[in-house]
């Protein structure tokens, strides 16, 4: 079998996302070496999307709606790529570009910076500010192997779209869920989330909205086959 | 299957009577971190210890063996126990980290080793999960309900509750029990889709269910886990007896019916959110 076709699509983001692929350390030969990247500007010197087919484009970062660059490469990648994949906050919920206002030198215009759905249809979801090393890890090898069953809480709707704090509100507090674990106020990377008599405190002003809270949520998705059939051994 | 996967099934009291004084039931809990921090086989643990409030307890994560004594005994209301495993891995530095919890903290340790979102080197780090049975948790001002409006003593006289016997009980300013039943509507509503139990994805899991008061009925679970049971035993942690010792209605027989009655309610009780247009966790119900 030919090894997938793979372009890293850098947009407005800070290139940890990236950083954190390579946070896997040897592990990252495994992903290299399952994989054709055929392009990443970080990494190689492939100026552009390349002609035809690619498999899948992972995404790293928000769109900035006055930058028609920006606006075309993520369309351009869309019709490329059989899989489009959000990696990290800003491309899957806009995570700190939400705060964007514009009004900067030296393009005061740009103002509008947004997750990647708003424009394309969005395949998987890989939240978190930047998403764990792991996590990057274990979704490009379930991918390149086809282990659906893991894929499938990425996808649209389980982990997809996620935005803050308030997912957590919405999703688990407000059906009664909640239990009380802790998970969330972990997996913040600002510490917006306190537990308080066992439930989970939300500071709105330190929320980046990044996501990773509601998707490490034990009540918002839990995988009990996986964990079955991987870690009860 | 019953109680989930399990290698081995057994009743187990510490012998160390530092331990057992101070235990809810036969210390497996503190026994098995104490002696798991000897081996090496861990460097911490996170347990949920002692805060300035009486009986609420707050996430500790204890590097000796007397802070790991410091937190034993039951507290029935919530410690966020997950909260603490950052904590764990990047202010105090530990590579090996065991983590105490009821079967719900234990699905999300679980649920963060596969998909440690948020977690950065995280979630490799949780080296053994201890899981105690569980039927239902209470909040804060629930349990102060509880102890101070029914069975009428003041919170911090309180030495230790016991939930067992279909009854609540303390021994504090004075001994008082009263009937489960009493305490039912301060159950957290979240425990009423819970299915488990037993902490049937833990390495080990331990409770008072099926065995005599000062004794634990325990369930190893995976190969990490029956391994260290294994020589935690043969370095005579432990005192074992079989579970067949304790014969119909008591034993396994009623540890099962009570798991099937958990596994029930949960059932029809997801079915009544369901109908009410509710979320329901995918994958809880099983
Ligand atoms: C809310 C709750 C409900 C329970 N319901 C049942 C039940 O229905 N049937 C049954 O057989 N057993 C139940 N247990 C378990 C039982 O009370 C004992 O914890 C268990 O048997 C272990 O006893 P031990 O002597 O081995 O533990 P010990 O050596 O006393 O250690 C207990 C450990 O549990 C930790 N702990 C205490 N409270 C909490 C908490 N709230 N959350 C997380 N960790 C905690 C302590 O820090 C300590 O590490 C329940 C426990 C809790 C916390
Ligand atoms: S509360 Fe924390 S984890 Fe959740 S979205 Fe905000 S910054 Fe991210
Ligand atoms: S992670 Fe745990 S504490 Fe946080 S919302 Fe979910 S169930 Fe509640
Ligand atoms: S009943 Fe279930 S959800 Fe509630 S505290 Fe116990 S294990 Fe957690």
């Amino acid at each position: 079998m030919a090894k997938p076709k793979i372009a890293y699509v850098h947009l407005s983001g800070c290139t940890g996302c990236l950083v954190s692929l390579a946070d896997t350390y040897e592990k990252l030969l495994d992903i290299l070496g399952a994989v054709d990247m055929v392009y990443n500007l970080t990494l190689a010197d492939q100026r552009e999307l390349p002609e035809g087919k690619i498999d899948i484009s992972i995404v790293e970062g928000s769109v900035c709606l006055q930058d028609e660059h920006s606006v075309h490469l993520i369309k351009e990648a869309r019709e490329k790529s059989g899989l489009v994949v959000a990696l990290g906050g800003c491309a899957a919920t806009g995570c700190v570009c939400n705060f964007c206002r514009g009004g900067q030198a030296n393009q005061p215009q740009h103002e509008s910076f947004v997750p990647i759905n708003k424009l394309v249809k969005v395949d998987a979801y890989i939240p978190g500010c930047p998403p764990a090393p792991e996590v990057i890890y274990n979704f490009c090898i379930a991918a390149v192997t086809g282990d659906m069953d893991y894929l499938k809480p990425f996808m649209a709707g389980e982990v997809g779209g996620y935005h803050c704090g308030c997912d957590l509100n919405t999703k688990v507090i407000q059906n009664s869920l909640c239990m009380g674990c802790g998970t969330c106020a972990s997996s913040c990377p600002t510490r917006a989330i306190d537990m308080e008599f066992g439930r989970p405190s939300f500071n709105n002003i330190r929320c980046v909205k990044c996501g990773a809270c509601a998707a490490a949520c034990p009540r918002m998705f839990l995988p009990v086959e996986q964990i079955q059939k991987k870690l009860m051994v | 299957m019953a109680f989930g996967n399990y290698k081995e099934v057994m009743a187990l009291k510490a012998k160390d009577n530092a331990i057992t004084g101070v235990a809810q039931d036969g210390g497996v809990v503190t026994a098995l971190l104490c002696y798991a921090l000897d081996q090496g086989v861990i460097d911490g643990a996170i347990v949920a210890g002692k805060s300035d409030t009486p009986w609420l307890p707050k996430p500790v994560v204890a590097t000796t063996k007397e802070e790991i004594i410091a937190a034993a005994g039951t507290k029935y209301t919530i410690s966020p126990n997950m909260a603490a495993i950052k904590t764990a891995v990047r202010e105090y530095g530990l590579d090996k980290v065991a983590l105490v919890g009821t079967p719900c903290q234990i699905y999300a340790a679980r649920k963060m080793q596969l998909y440690p979102f948020g977690a950065r080197h995280v979630g490799d780090k949780i080296a053994l999960t201890i899981g105690i049975f569980c039927t239902e948790n209470f909040s804060y001002a629930g349990l102060k309900t509880i102890i101070e409006d029914h069975c009428k003593v003041p919170v911090e006289s309180v030495k230790k509750m016991e939930i067992g016997k279909g009854k609540f009980s303390v021994k504090a300013a004075k001994d008082v029990a009263i009937p489960i039943k009493e305490t039912h509507k301060y159950e957290q509503d979240g425990d009423h889709v819970c299915t488990d139990l037993t902490a049937e994805f833990a390495d080990i899991a331990t409770g008072s269910i099926g065995t005599p008061d000062g004794w634990s009925t325990t369930f190893t679970r995976t190969t990490k886990g029956s391994d260290l049971m294994k020589k935690a035993i043969a370095a005579g942690v432990f005192e074992t007896k079989q579970m067949s010792e304790f014969a119909a209605p008591m034993g396994l027989a009623m540890l099962e019916k009570l798991e099937n009655g958990k596994k029930d309610k949960a059932k029809k009780h997801a079915a009544e959110r369901q109908a009410l247009g509710l979320y329901v966790t995918p994958g809880i119900l099983y």
